[in-house]
């Protein structure tokens, strides 16, 4: 087999919307246009200055960018490595998806639309696309798997504290891929009103390759404020959580023409890349949790936002070309990385980035030395609740 | 109006056969494993269905709303598989032509050559996919074309005019034209997009024409049948076989077969 050189610029997929083999647009006809129109209407407003402007305004003085970088000395020393977080929990809302939503909010107010929907997980998507929506004037329904409204229900409440609808999607396994499920089957109706927020780097093309883009500005602060921070130096590795992957990509993007490691880590239950196959779900071709005949496979994580069998077309892209790496770890390693962080460094990290801790931690005595760049994606308040039930006594 | 430009195959044969009598086309959907599912189909045969549309059951049914999404999960959890429907698809005798409605992913997984053949070998004639766009439709149709299976491509509401056209000429058996915004279920009136999507094509093409999602019951398929060469009839099928049995479905064919044979369905 020929060795393909490995990519050191990201893709800007074509009109098939491909990322290598994956991607493309596998929707029903009623919502091709509804996709075309998009893609036109997201490259007129990218490519419009006064658009990035605007963007970039909110961003700034709204959602608090650019956020910081911290070391982590503590832990830092306790596993023997250098390790630096990119703070995007301190983003209003608390989380990463801040970044994509003012974008897309932002995006459909210019496309003429009155109403957005979205999908969410652990409500965080859910709550920056409420908060988008009331801040933008725009009508929001939100829709969310029964088991996560129950298990996030303090995400279900300040999503309807700032205006939004919530609806709970009692479907299939009844978390993220039915929250999507219930999301496209809105939009087949709403299409000519209606915008649809996605939540991550998928669906059908351009959601993908537009999300990376609004997600983009991670990276692309990161790589200059690691620079300042370490003399000019870019990390060994970089290291994120992936559900759908957004947080990771919006990363990754900063990095991939350094000689940087790229490290998505995925739950053990929600594995799509490391367990996975190639597979078409949600408008996308990706890999897939799925049985011999298709069936999608339910995803089962501690954490809601990662709880979904698929995973954004471009990290399969970068996994098959050997780019990035997609380690899973399991439960038990996240609940323990979820409690060091907190207690070595006074930072509650959400359930999804205790993910990347947990990898980290694992990973540490074959990475002495080396520089770690992780993100943050996500305050872990939104967990606590949860984390109480399961560590009830255990804590003194 | 243009002339379909292929060779019609054994689906769009038989439709063009039964138009040129002058008689509405009706093809009721029957979701594949759930129980009574054969009997469902031997019921809508003998009582007029021209043709039978098997959905396989998939577990993300987004063009579906919740009677067949129900019907989808039960037929899972009894055990169905892409596999087994086609089985027991063999063994059913009946003199209709059979029309399998699947999501990509069940092609996809099979592979397209092996998946066409397959249904070919249970006997089934045409497929309907509907998350596969026109764009993405080349790399399936190609291993349909070749089977052969005749693959119904759907029209929605949104298309542009010059979209249609091309929609249409890669359409084989007939022109699915989506009745409604909006998924498969039951609705208390027929939209009125579904008389409008079928008069936009009608204007473009000499393939039958069939109007299908929210055309849910008898009145409703007669009025799109004011324009339409026929109706598939979906949820509101399902969920007579769900709640009453096959028999309730053989019952119910009969009596849309008599509202769109009556006179009025072919004044305007």
């Amino acid at each position: 087999m020929d060795a393909k050189p490995i990519p050191t610029e990201l893709l800007t997929p074509g009109a098939d919307g491909r990322f290598g083999e994956f991607g493309g647009r596998f929707v029903p006809e009623t919502l091709v246009p509804a996709c075309e129109e998009l893609e036109a209407a997201f490259a007129d407003a990218w490519n419009d200055s006064l658009f990035r402007t605007e963007l970039d305004d909110l961003l700034r003085e709204y959602a608090g960018r650019p956020s910081i970088l911290t070391e982590c000395h503590n832990l830092g020393a306790q596993l023997g490595i250098r390790l630096i977080l990119k703070r995007e929990d301190l983003n209003h809302t608390g989380s990463h998806k801040i970044n994509s939503v003012l974008g897309q909010a932002l995006l459909a107010k210019r496309m003429g639309k009155k109403r957005i929907i979205a999908e969410t997980g652990a409500g965080q998507h859910g709550v920056a696309s409420a908060t988008a929506a009331a801040l933008l004037g725009l009508e929001c329904k939100v829709y969310m798997g029964a088991v996560d409204v129950e298990r996030q229900s303090l995400n279900v409440f300040r999503m309807k504290l700032l205006g939004a609808t919530v609806e709970a999607a009692n479907s299939g396994s009844r978390t993220l891929k039915d929250a999507v499920n219930e999301a496209m089957r809105d939009w087949v109706a709403s299409v000519e009103t209606s915008y649809y927020c996605i939540g991550s780097v998928m669906g059908p093309h351009p959601y993908p390759f537009m999300v990376r883009q609004f997600q983009s500005v991670i990276g692309k602060e990161a790589r200059k404020q690691f620079r300042e921070m370490c003399d000019g130096a870019d990390p060994n590795i970089v290291v994120a959580c992936v559900g759908g992957g957004s947080n990771a990509m919006g990363i990754f993007s900063g990095f991939i023409d350094a000689k940087t490691r790229l490290v998505g880590v995925e739950p053990a239950g929600g594995a799509a890349v490391g367990r996975g196959t190639p597979g078409v779900v949600h408008g996308m071709k990706s890999f897939l949790m799925q049985d011999e005949y298709g069936q999608v496979q339910e995803a089962h994580s501690i954490s809601a936002g990662l709880d979904y069998p698929g995973v954004g077309p471009e990290h399969s892209y970068l996994a098959s070309v050997g780019r990035a790496e997609y380690p899973s770890v399991n439960d038990q390693e996240v609940i323990e990385g979820f409690k060091l962080m907190a207690r070595a460094e006074g930072i509650i990290p959400a359930l999804e980035c205790a993910h990347a801790v947990a990898w980290i931690t694992k990973e540490a005595p074959k990475i002495q030395g080396q520089t770690v760049l992780m993100n943050l994606s996500g305050r872990g308040d939104k967990d606590v609740a949860q984390m109480m039930t399961i560590l009830g006594d255990q804590l003194s | 109006m243009k002339l379909a430009a292929h060779q019609p195959g054994a689906l769009e044969t038989r439709l063009r056969e039964i138009r040129t009598t002058g008689r509405k086309i009706l093809v009721p959907y029957i979701t594949g494993g759930l129980t009574g599912w054969i009997d469902a189909i031997r019921g809508a045969a003998a009582n007029g269905a021209d043709a039978i549309e098997i959905g396989i059951p998939f577990s993300d049914p987004v063009m579906d709303g919740p009677i067949i999404q129900m019907a989808s999960e039960k037929a899972l959890r009894d055990g169905a598989t892409p596999t087994s429907i086609l089985h027991e698809l063999r063994s059913v005798d009946v003199d209709v032509p059979l029309i399998v409605m699947c999501y990509y992913n069940t092609v996809f997984r099979a592979g397209h050559a092996r998946f066409a053949n397959a249904l070919r070998e249970a006997g089934v004639v045409a497929a309907i996919v509907p998350d596969l766009p026109l764009e993405e439709s080349p790399i399936w149709c190609e291993s349909a074309d070749a089977a052969p299976i005749e693959t119904v491509m759907l029209a929605a509401p949104t298309a542009p005019d010059e979209r249609l056209p091309r929609v249409v000429e890669r359409a084989r058996g007939f022109v699915y034209a989506v009745g409604l915004l909006g998924v498969t279920g039951e609705r208390s009136e027929l939209a009125t997009t579904a008389v409008a999507m079928a008069t936009r094509l009608k204007k473009i093409t000499d393939m039958p024409v069939l109007v299908g999602v929210g055309v849910s019951n008898a009145e409703q398929a007669r009025q799109a049948c004011t324009v339409a060469d026929g109706v598939i009839q979906g949820a509101s099928v399902v969920r007579r076989l769900l709640d009453e049995g096959a028999d309730s479905v053989a019952n119910y064919v009969a009596e849309v077969r008599a509202a769109i044979d009556s006179p009025l369905s072919s004044k305007r």
